[in-house]
């Protein structure tokens, strides 16, 4: 076949796919969010952003996201810099830091489920150690603070995978020379870890923080598992206008408010850790 | 003096940094895994066990709990339905996306940058928020509530992991033993199948595992999008207010295995498959 | 019978042209070289021959057959690539048959076919390994055995020494040239190396900006370059260029020094003299010696005439310190002149 069309044949089914599957839908998301069935309006956004759960799920969202993003990001970095360095057993210990990364959100919820839940693994051992007598319902209205710490931590025990095979495998294209010649000029470790791994980094990061801060913002089943009702998120408020209130309207609008953060965040992200051109590995 | 004093503090230190560093390392090995073995506890003791108080913290190895979930109405239905969409997804996202793979790794085009640009907007986008529209259109067209429409945006969330990935495993293969396998007589589609084929299939295996997982994973779309035919998540998720802890922690085991078995399956090309997706 | 032919054959890439109207006749059994420093268009002809790349304009014949619209299994031809392009996941016994079996040729011809090109190559011992347990030269032997194991009409290959080292160079050039000699194939040979060039080739055809500057023999591309850029890249040291003014009785003035040169009136010419053949002797060039490189079979001594880089190549024995002054003299039948406006030799 001749070697001009052939390259358009070869992309042209993911192109039909995504055009079918990814931007007629968005589209239509789109037109459904800005009509009640009478032309172009505003409505859906006013109903939902007017709603009294609204606010507060945007602000738990929000506030999830940067507690739970900057405490992946250093955890990731710390990972990828220690087994960086490892000899022995960097696979073994590189497998298990990856485990979570093949574990769906609910799953992750319903782990930390048994260890916060009344008769849980935290109340069992603060019986055991004497802290308490009586289990304590850690997952409730009473503990707002506690809901949150659960969700933060199992967010963090899932999703720092992504970030530290990002990380590793963007470490991993840094030349040594680089470092044999920091050294060999008298950087210390830590002068060597901003001073090159960071910069050089930079592409890495990019990834990791934006695929990150996107997924923060989708946080739904963690969320369903651990706090319920008690910690409205703005994804599962999508899904009970969608399926509880039976008003794809203003789902649909729900939808256009998360990607439109997604967008904004990302962008940001870009610009801060924008790589100047040609100054690549 | 001070020479000779610094000399001798010097190995001390760095022992105790040593040890720092093994302590942390095994620190953060139990963050991962010691929350699975809980749950690996709940789901190997018996229902009256997870539903008490204080919990042990060795499994008893009791099967009821186990039991109980494969005889709770719908849950094996829901488990064959979670295999079934994840397969099509892996089929699909593969015989998709590794052609775009090949041709972003093989040519020059015009357009190509417009291409790539659409593949990662789709990786940068929360995708399951298009599951609501695809409601009403799989409605339109019969599609609603099936395995294969499900199975069609689980591949929308799979198609630009699988290009990316395939992209930079075809760009790891050179172009001249292609050209080699033409100078010897084969077309483009025999150099293909006897010299890039083989050499490429462990890593398709590891990017359609990959496809797998993420289908196997997801929640949201699924359960938006069926009703009778839910997946395991789906079903775990409809069912989280009303459901017995015991069958949510044997649930959220059974979704759990296939992880820990997928990723060291792949664990070879998770690093190099994002080492090249990254740019 | 496998005469090449390419005829007005250009190459262009997006704005740049890598190649300008190529003709160039390579006849049956011969071995030519192209040889040009990276990026002159050598690589890329030799692909477009391959058919890996498509002429923009122009024709390609082999042995009478017009070939440039055809792929590449179709060509007759078989090529030897720079980093040899063994198949990872092929034993050297199916890497070389790979053609063959292709071809459908039966079992026991595949194996005869084999076993005799291996034997050629002296990888019989190695059938049964992979690519991974064979080191560089022993890749490079099974690259040039399957492509021999086709039988080809011609047979192109691409740098294909280039990554072996200095030694193992040395001894393969030899080798290939024999077995080629012996497989009575076309051959058309790309390399940078003038040494690789000039030992192996029939014909060198020296590119330069995607041209041919001059296709011929390699002692008459060494003793009449054609044109100012070949002298320059040719030889190890290359040409020394000194520029001539026009004196009275048709003879030039090069350096202070009359010279017989050739007539027609130009208004200047740049003379031009390999440096081994240079002589000391008394009514030469004046040249101040400033460096002194002593290089066992001679010395190479770096000067400086009328304030132009000037090297010589002299007898080891001779002794000379960076200051002193030299006069040397050309031996006259080997000095060459060539116009500075054209840039080409001028008899």
């Amino acid at each position: 076949m001749n070697a001009r069309i052939l390259p358009y044949v070869l992309i042209l089914p993911v192109t039909l796919f995504l055009c079918l599957f990814f931007l007629y839908p968005f589209v239509l998301v789109s037109k459904q969010a800005f009509s009640t069935g009478a032309g172009f309006t505003l409505d859906n956004f006013r109903e939902v952003v007017s709603y009294w759960k609204f606010p507060i799920s945007m602000q738990n969202t929000l506030l999830l996201a940067a507690a739970v993003v900057p405490v992946q990001l250093a955890l990731a970095l710390l990972m990828a810099t220690m087994v960086n360095k490892m000899q022995k057993g960097r696979d073994i210990v590189l497998y298990i830091w990856t485990i979570p990364l093949g574990i769906s959100d609910l799953a992750a919820g319903i782990i930390w489920l048994a260890i916060f839940e009344q008769s849980g693994f935290l109340n069992s051992m603060m019986n055991g150690l004497g802290v308490v007598d009586q289990p304590v319902n850690f997952l409730s209205y009473q503990h707002p603070g506690i809901v949150f710490l659960a969700i933060a931590l199992a967010e963090i025990w899932r999703a720092t995978a992504i970030m530290l095979v990002i990380l590793v495998a963007g470490i991993g294209l840094i030349p040594k020379e680089y470092y044999e010649a920091a050294e060999v000029f008298g950087a210390s470790p830590w002068k060597r870890f901003t001073r090159i791994t960071l910069p050089m980094l930079r592409p890495s990061l990019q990834t990791a923080l934006v695929l990150r801060v996107i997924l923060a913002f989708e946080i739904f089943a963690v969320v369903a598992a651990l706090g319920g009702t008690l910690f409205p998120v703005l994804m599962g408020e999508t899904y009970a206008y969608q399926f509880d209130l039976l008003d794809s309207g203003a789902a649909a609008a729900m939808a256009l408010i998360i990607l439109g953060i997604s967008i904004a965040f990302t962008l940001v992200i870009l610009r801060v850790l924008r790589v100047p051109k040609g100054a690549t590995i | 003096m001070t020479d000779a004093t610094a000399d001798a503090v010097a190995p001390d230190t760095r022992a105790t940094g040593r040890y720092l560093y093994i302590a942390s390392i095994a620190l953060l090995c139990a963050w991962v895994i010691v929350p699975i073995y809980f749950l690996l506890i709940n789901t190997l003791s018996s229902p009256e066990t997870v539903n008490s108080f204080p919990k042990p913290f060795w499994p008893e190895f009791d099967l009821g709990s186990l039991t109980f979930f494969a005889g709770f109405a719908g849950m094996l239905t829901a488990l064959k339905n979670s295999v079934i969409v994840a397969a099509m997804t892996m089929v699909m996202s593969i015989v998709i996306g590794a052609p775009a793979g090949y041709a972003l790794s093989r040519f020059e085009f015009p357009g190509k940058g417009l291409f790539r640009l659409l593949i990662l907007l789709t990786r940068a986008f929360p995708l399951p928020l298009l599951a609501l529209p695809l409601a009403v259109m799989f409605i339109q067209t019969g599609l609603d509530d099936t395995a294969f429409g499900l199975a069609l945006v689980h591949t929308t969330l799979a198609i630009p992991f699988a290009v990316l990935i395939t992209f930079s495993l075809f760009s790891g293969i050179p172009l001249e033993l292609e050209e080699a396998a033409w100078t010897l007589g084969c077309t483009r589609l025999t150099a293909f199948t006897k010299v890039v084929l083989p050499l490429i299939l462990p890593g398709i295996t590891a990017s359609a595992i990959f496809a797998f997982v993420i289908s196997w994973n997801e929640v949201f779309a699924a359960a938006v999008l069926t009703i009778e035919n839910r997946t395991l998540t789906a079903f775990l998720l409809q069912n989280l207010d009303t459901s017995p802890l015991h069958l949510k922690f044997a649930g959220g085991f059974i979704l759990v295995v296939p992880a820990l078995i997928f990723i060291f399956a792949v664990r070879k090309y998770l690093f190099a498959m994002w080492g090249i997706a990254n740019r | 019978m496998a005469q090449i032919e390419i005829k007005n054959v250009a190459k262009t890439f997006g704005a740049y042209q890598a190649l300008h109207d190529i003709n160039l006749t390579i006849e049956d059994q011969e071995f030519m070289v192209l040889l040009g420093a990276s990026g002159c268009g050598k690589s890329t002809l030799l692909r477009i021959i391959a058919g890996l790349e498509t002429a923009t304009t122009g024709e390609v014949w082999i042995g009478g057959r017009r070939i440039d619209n055809l792929s590449p299994k179709d060509r007759g031809i078989s090529m030897v690539f720079q980093n040899y392009a063994v198949f990872p996941h092929l034993t050297v016994f199916e890497n070389i048959g790979f053609g063959l079996r292709m071809q459908k040729l039966p079992n026991d011809e595949v194996t005869r076919r084999v076993e005799r090109t291996a034997e050629l190559m002296h990888i019989e011992q190695l059938l049964k390994r992979y690519s991974g347990e064979l080191s560089g030269g022993q890749r490079q032997r099974v690259a040039v055995a399957r492509a021999l194991a086709m039988e080809p009409d011609v047979i192109l290959m691409d740098e294909p020494l280039s990554n072996l080292d200095a030694l193992l160079r040395m001894e393969m050039r030899a080798e290939l040239k024999g077995v080629l000699a012996e497989s009575k194939t076309t051959a058309i040979y790309v390399t940078h190396d003038q040494v690789e060039a000039m030992s192996m080739a029939d014909r060198i055809s020296v590119m330069h900006e995607g041209k041919i500057v001059q296709a011929a023999s390699p002692i008459e591309v060494y003793r009449n370059p054609s044109a100012e850029f070949v002298a320059g890249f040719i030889g190890n040291p290359p040409m020394n260029f000194l520029p001539a003014k026009p004196a009275d009785s048709g003879k030039w003035t090069v350096a202070g020094q009359m010279m017989d040169g050739p007539g027609g009136g130009s208004a200047s010419l740049k003379f031009a003299i390999r440096p081994e053949d240079l002589r000391v002797a008394d009514d030469g060039f004046k040249a101040v010696a400033k460096v002194v490189e002593p290089l066992g079979a001679h010395l190479l001594v770096t000067c400086e005439v009328d304030g132009q880089l000037f090297r010589a190549v002299l007898d080891s024995d001779f002794k000379v310190k960076p200051g002193e002054i030299l006069s040397l003299t050309p031996q006259p039948d080997r000095v060459r002149w060539f116009d500075p406006q054209t840039t080409l030799a001028v008899a």
